[in-house]
């Protein structure tokens, strides 16, 4: 995602005829996070494997290296079966989110758009909901669950999309965020409505809303992976016409830009990304927003940089929210939601004051 | 040759015809003003050529009818100056007409160097050079209209369409804008079609003038046979002094409604 050739941009003997790009320095500061928060999310828990140990044990699967594993099988297992799945599935939650939240921002002009602007997380919710209140028990109804939730949430955005076509004809972004809060609005009612109807079940609902990355093994990261990958792409690809939508509707349609056809591709590969991080790991908040924008204050505002660097920063930051969620109050799990929101906000806020206010 | 021809154009917009049976002609390298009073429907009938508007009858580039033309292909043709356009304040003045290259990359291309070459040379033919690195938030409302000039300029159409170019400006800017258009029109055979608020400059600056009132065009030709005490006073419904003057050409001067001079003075 790096290209060697966006990050000449800041070098001292900078070329008149390039743009600026990703400079060097928050290049490596966001790998170095992201390298950082997966050893720790490896190393640390329950059983603790050791950073050092973690590093030998993935060296020593390198050939040539002659580096040997210190960890025992049992460690081995742990390592490889237990907690690389679930540090994995962090890393795509949270890319993702972080990436769709950016794209959305900049799709709808909006600082405040995230990727549940549009009725994703009620969609899901409601999906989630109906399972965990009239599913089956047991684990026919746990492989439902994703299921419903990842068609929970493409619905849901899907109707929005259309209800704001329908009025709008898709050219003004406040009938489509109108659109989406009432769409929003109905779905959460019925799952409010479900929700009480089974009232044994609020536990789980609530659990399931907060998000956590509770996860089954390498099996949930396959199956999410490729919505991942693909929205990852088209997002990316996407990136300079997002710079052009800076400009708004109309004058990006003067500068040659199917205005229409661009917010409709980037709204679903962002909510097809979505819908399928939602679908595994609940309503994870605050991902989507804080980590574009601590970008854009940081890094620059340009989509050719807030992109790249919200995937790999949104990965790192959910990895180390996870851990804190799982950690915290061992044995028990804080649910990775509160996580993001109790140490996301306060980190967020002094960004906030430190640097110079930006708008999406 | 002609560049633009308009042909019985008519905009509705919630049911009212807001320009209504304009037919204008405007010859490759022109430089063609529609003035009006509010709701004339200048804007309208600008952005109609800009094919961002439904429109009936017919407007040619060329002899290419707009509502054919593919949006890439329209918009390498023509470039549009908006009234107020969209600053994003921490783009930098280069991005910014970068932007200008996008209907000469592909549908989600990134820049080249060649148009980074372009945009910078489109900067320094308006004076704005040394402007490529400052954020468009915290550039003067005249470098800013500059900024504007050049992501259309790098777009490098044959066709400029300005919407009231100067309006927010100071007397200076105004006059270093206008001058800036005039220079490219000489300079690149730009066709320039231009709303215009400013009668004194719409006289000074364009060839030829449409007034136009309620959809309509009321009045053609140049600046002397449109630009008279009478017309202006039924349009705009403002009582106006037009003064010849041999260096200006043509003023406008607006009078205080029923205060003769020397009341004025006194």
């Amino acid at each position: 995602m790096l290209r060697a050739g966006s990050l000449r941009g800041r070098l001292p003997a900078r070329d008149a005829a390039a743009l600026p790009g990703i400079s060097v320095r928050w290049a490596l500061a966001a790998v170095l996070f992201l390298v950082v928060s997966v050893l720790l999310g490896l190393a640390i828990g329950p059983v603790s494997l050791g950073a050092g140990g973690v590093t030998r044990e993935v060296l020593s699967h390198v050939p040539l290296l002659g580096v040997s594993s210190p960890l025992s099988p049992t460690e081995d297992t742990i390592l490889w079966e237990l907690r690389a799945p679930r540090v994995v599935l962090g890393l795509l939650v949270g890319a993702i989110l972080a990436a769709a939240g950016a794209s959305y921002q900049g799709v709808f002009r909006n600082p405040l758009a995230d990727p549940y602007l549009l009725g994703a997380a009620a969609g899901a919710g409601l999906g989630a909901t109906l399972v965990i209140a009239y599913g089956l028990g047991g684990s026919a109804g746990r492989d439902l669950r994703p299921v419903a939730a990842f068609a929970g949430a493409t619905a849901g955005v899907a109707i929005a999309y259309a209800l704001g076509r329908s009025v709008g004809g898709g050219r003004s972004t406040t009938t489509l965020i109108l659109a989406g809060v009432t769409v929003a609005a109905f779905l959460t009612a019925l799952q409010t409505f479900v929700q009480q109807h089974r009232a044994d079940t609020v536990q789980e609902v609530y659990a399931w809303i907060l998000g956590q990355l509770e996860t089954s093994g390498w099996g949930d990261v396959a199956v999410i992976a490729p919505y991942v990958l693909v929205s990852s792409i088209v997002l990316l690809w996407h990136r300079r016409l997002l710079d052009v939508l800076a400009v708004g509707d109309d004058e990006a349609a003067s500068l040659g830009v199917p205005v229409a056809r661009v917010r409709l591709v980037v709204v679903a590969a962002a909510t097809l990304g979505t819908a399928a991080a939602v679908a595994l790991s609940g309503l994870i908040a605050f991902v989507g927003i804080i980590v574009p924008h601590a970008i854009r204050l940081l890094a620059g505002t340009s989509y050719r940089i807030v992109l790249p660097l919200s995937l790999v920063v949104g990965g790192g930051f959910l990895v180390l929210a996870d851990l804190l969620a799982r950690t915290v109050i061992a044995p028990a799990e804080l649910p990775i939601g509160v996580v993001t929101a109790f140490f996301g906000a306060p980190f967020f806020a002094v960004i906030l004051r430190t640097t110079r206010t930006v708008g999406p | 040759m002609t560049a633009l021809a308009v042909e019985r154009l008519a905009v509705v917009l919630d049911g009212a015809r807001v320009v209504d049976g304009v037919t204008l002609e405007l010859e490759e390298g022109g430089w063609l003003g529609l003035i009006g009073p509010n709701g004339a429907g200048k804007t309208t009938l600008l952005r109609a050529v800009a094919g961002l508007v439904p429109y009936e009858g017919s407007i040619t580039l060329a002899g290419d009818e707009v509502a054919g033309l593919r949006r890439r292909q329209l918009a390498r043709r023509v470039a549009v100056v908006p009234q107020l356009p969209v600053i994003p304040p921490d783009t930098s003045v280069l991005e910014y007409a970068v932007l200008g290259r996008t209907p000469h990359l592909g549908y989600a291309g990134s820049p080249r160097a060649a148009d980074v070459t372009a945009a910078r040379s489109s900067l320094a033919r308006l004076d704005a050079a040394h402007l490529a690195d400052r954020r468009l938030g915290s550039l003067s409302g005249g470098e800013r209209q500059r900024a504007v000039l050049a992501r259309a300029v790098a777009q490098d159409a044959d066709l400029l369409l300005l919407d009231e170019p100067t309006s927010a400006l100071d007397v200076g800017a105004q006059q270093q804008v206008l001058e800036l258009v005039a220079s490219l029109r000489a300079g690149r055979g730009l066709t320039v079609l231009s709303a215009m608020h400013d009668l004194t400059h719409a006289g000074q600056y364009a060839e030829r003038l449409v007034l136009m009132d309620g959809g309509r065009e009321v009045a053609s030709g140049r600046p002397h046979d449109v630009l008279t005490e009478e017309l202006i006073a039924r349009h705009y419904g403002a009582e106006v002094r037009i003064v010849a003057d041999e260096q200006a050409g043509i003023a406008v001067v607006p009078l205080r409604p029923g205060v003769a001079a020397e009341e004025r003075v006194s």
